[in-house]
């Protein structure tokens, strides 16, 4: 954000919520079944591969250091333990790539911005690590690099630096990351698709989550097409991207409906949607 | 033992003469007691612990201080906002005392506002720290540059920035102009190195009609400007917290409670510091009991005023439909925390009620105690603001995370008082840390009252 830009347009520093039609032709998003999840965690180790994340280790793990983008988080329901799965219920964690970001905003030197595609990106280069931002977040997304894993704390050792990702940087100590939709995978269909003079096809790209998920519980791609995979998903379950509150929410009277937003409440307008899971009993 | 002819003790003696005044100020310039060096010493080994965590923290990374996620917070900044805090009281006793002529702050005024200086030269300290790249700090100014980057401006956290730097120039300011005539008396009694020293500082001050009256102007001006640049550093502080969606820090009274803790940690130093010079010093004269006697009841009445907007803070998220601060409340006076939130009341809330007292606020050692605690107890204040939201936020994953931080933070923690420490002293044999000129003053119309008393 330039003086000069501030100065022209002053309502460029409210960040109103978002509006139909603010990515009129590009807007990321994700619809997540947690019917299909089994928690197989393929989607945590794809992500790890794609994205250049070291590996900790056991004692920085139980630290609550691990830089996973994705987690899979385990609940525990007790009045389901019969279940074949005993009880244990998973949902994948990822960043929620919030239209009205609480970490955007509170970043000191405005690292973590909106992309025009409807991302939330964050600027390695210019972050300083305050750490406000995860301190803000809702869903605690945002990993830290506490060490300096390529260099001091050996987490790629000779010759596994020949696998890593030439697509996107290996982090730095001190600067925060976070899932970033594998955005240079993004980025490269784009470009293909404006060499080619059309639009990004729906499952052109995926991000290695959803590539790698064995039941397809991770559907990915553009909202804004309303024939995508995705965008139907959200039609059918009529969950809006610009609502806090849906109609399974409003109204009792469908049944059927499942998809909801992570703590919608606070409006960050998250653009995952998750899919509750149906019990066999349910059925 | 006369109990019938109880004389009321007097703020300072209307007797001593001024040559006197400058002889015993100007020797604590000199020779102290050995005690000074003592002190002295034990806040260089503090501040070198400090230094040796902090190298080895910017080497490694700031793994090394147990934050993690969702701890990203830790005592870094939970000490930032009790420097911030330790700041203020300077500011009460130096310019707003002297704005409602209240005189018996003169002789104790010059160290409370060097207080303020340190403390917030401290407080900058753990912004620095606290950074995953203190190397990249300028980032956060809102310095040109040719690629016109700007920082963001909706960041409480530049606010921040721009308000200490802001509160920090005028409180050296303050600081120095105040101190001008008595640079100009060591510039009269001093030989050597000194003697050009303080003619420099001394910004050849000849105490003539027109440069006191400047002088007058100048320094009720800032303080007049200092005043509410106090109450908005605190208030900023707070909107760090307040500005944010978190349970337990997203509450509207928080700027008022943070600038009464800061006041109220900012007395309790006020009196530590008090006793402490008044014994390496030999400053019995000038520091006298009738005004540790009226610095501890201020503190009281601070202390009511914080207890009063603690409770708000709780009676508001009690009541509020916020469920989630609720049960972050309640996970404060019942987790992992437990024990340090109620430290935390009972330190601030109820230890104050020896202060109502007399024989207590007479007796040294329970006052240094006294104060010691306080101060304790607002510094946990600040760790229970930061760190239990953490552990109980609005997402489950993050319930039940006890965190505990490591030998390092501790260590940095420990080394700033150290750094502070060391910055005061050096301060007190550099500076008269009694206000000669204002002594002076106070003895005069003291005199003048007693000759000629107003008509009642």
């Amino acid at each position: 954000m330039s003086l000069e830009q501030t100065l022209n347009d002053w309502t460029q520093l409210r960040r109103t919520h978002p509006q139909p039609g603010s990515h009129p032709d590009l807007k990321w998003a994700m619809a997540i079944d947690l019917d299909a999840c089994t928690g197989c965690n393929a989607c945590v180790v794809a992500c790890y591969a794609e994205n250049n994340l070291p590996v900790v280790g056991k004692e920085k793990f139980a630290a609550g250091q691990a830089m996973h983008w994705i987690r899979v988080e385990r609940y525990w329901n007790e009045a389901d333990e019969n279940s074949p799965e005993q009880g244990a219920q998973f949902l994948p964690m990822l960043c929620q790539q919030c239209e009205a970001a609480p970490c955007e905003t509170v970043c000191p030197v405005g690292a973590t911005n909106h992309t025009a595609d409807g991302l939330n990106s964050q600027v390695y280069n210019r972050c300083i690590g305050s750490r406000y931002c995860s301190a803000n977040c809702p869903y605690k997304v945002r990993y830290f690099n506490w060490y300096n894993y390529p260099e001091q704390e050996k987490a790629w050792p000779a010759p596994l630096p020949m696998q890593l990702n030439p697509d996107l940087t290996v982090r730095t100590k001190g600067v925060m990351e976070k899932c970033t939709f594998c955005v240079q995978r993004l980025t490269d269909a784009k470009n293909t698709a404006r060499n080619e003079g059309r639009a990004v096809r729906d499952g052109e790209v995926l991000p290695a989550c959803a590539q790698a998920c064995p039941t397809s519980a991770i559907t990915f791609g553009n909202l804004s097409d309303p024939y995508s995979h995705v965008a139907q998903k959200w039609r059918l379950q009529r969950v809006e991207i610009n609502k806090d509150k849906q109609l399974k929410d409003i109204d009792e009277s469908h049944p059927g409906l499942r998809g909801y937003r992570i703590l919608e409440d606070l409006r960050p307008y998250p653009s995952i949607m998750y899919l509750e899971r149906v019990r066999d009993n349910q059925a | 033992m006369n109990s019938v002819t109880q004389v009321k003790e007097k703020d300072i003696r209307e007797d001593i003469a001024w040559a006197q005044i400058n002889r015993d100020v100007l020797k604590s310039l000199e020779r102290p007691r050995a005690t000074y060096w003592l002190l002295f010493a034990l806040c260089f080994a503090m501040f070198c612990v400090g230094v040796g965590c902090e190298t080895y923290q910017y080497q490694r990374g700031l793994g090394v201080s147990a934050m993690n996620n969702p701890d990203m917070w830790g005592l870094y900044i939970a000490t930032f906002i009790f420097w911030i805090g330790m700041s203020h009281s300077g500011t009460l006793l130096s310019a707003i005392l002297h704005i409602i002529h209240a005189d018996w702050r003169k002789p104790i005024y010059r160290f409370a506002e060097a207080m303020t200086t340190f403390s917030l030269l401290t407080a900058g300290l753990f912004v620095a720290v606290h950074l995953g790249r203190l190397w990249q700090i300028y980032y956060a100014l809102p310095y040109p540059n040719e690629r016109w980057v700007w920082p963001n401006f909706q960041s409480p956290l530049l606010w921040d920035a721009i308000a200490i730097f802001t509160y920090l120039s005028s409180s050296i300011l303050f600081l120095y102009i105040g101190a001008i005539p008595d640079f100009a008396i060591c510039r009269d009694n001093a030989t050597g190195w000194r003697k050009y020293f303080y003619s420099k500082l001394s910004l050849g001050w000849m105490g003539t009609d027109r440069q006191w009256r400047n002088f007058r102007v100048s320094y009720l001006t800032i303080a007049c400007f200092l005043i509410p640049l106090a109450v908005s550093v605190h208030s900023i502080v707070a909107s760090d917290f307040a500005m944010s969606q978190q349970p337990g820090w997203h509450i509207t009274s928080f700027p008022p409670y943070f600038v009464a803790g800061a006041l109220y940690s900012g007395c309790a130093a006020i009196i530590t510091l008090f006793i402490m010079l008044r014994y390496t010093f030999r400053f019995e004269e000038y520091m006298t009991m009738p005004i540790l006697d009226k610095i501890a009841r201020l503190t009281f009445a601070i202390a009511m005023v914080w207890t009063y907007l603690n409770l708000i803070e709780y009676s508001s998220v009690w009541y509020g439909a916020d469920t989630v601060a609720k049960e972050t409340l309640i996970q404060r006076a019942t987790g992992p925390y437990a024990f340090w939130w109620w430290s935390m009341n009972f330190l601030g809330s109820v230890l104050p009620f020896t202060l109502l007292f007399k024989k207590r606020r007479a007796n040294l050692t329970v006052m240094m105690i006294v104060s010691l605690l306080l101060n304790l107890g607002m510094w946990l204040e600040r760790w229970m603001i930061v760190t239990p939201t953490f552990s109980h936020g609005y997402y489950p994953w993050t319930w039940d995370h006890t965190f505990f931080p490591s030998l390092i933070q501790w260590g940095i923690v420990f080394g700033s008082f150290g750094w502070f420490g060391m910055l005061f002293m050096l301060f007190c044999k550099l500076v008269p840390s009694v206000s000669m000129y204002e002594v002076k003053e106070m003895v005069y119309h003291r005199k003048l009252a007693k000759i000629q008393p107003r008509e009642a």
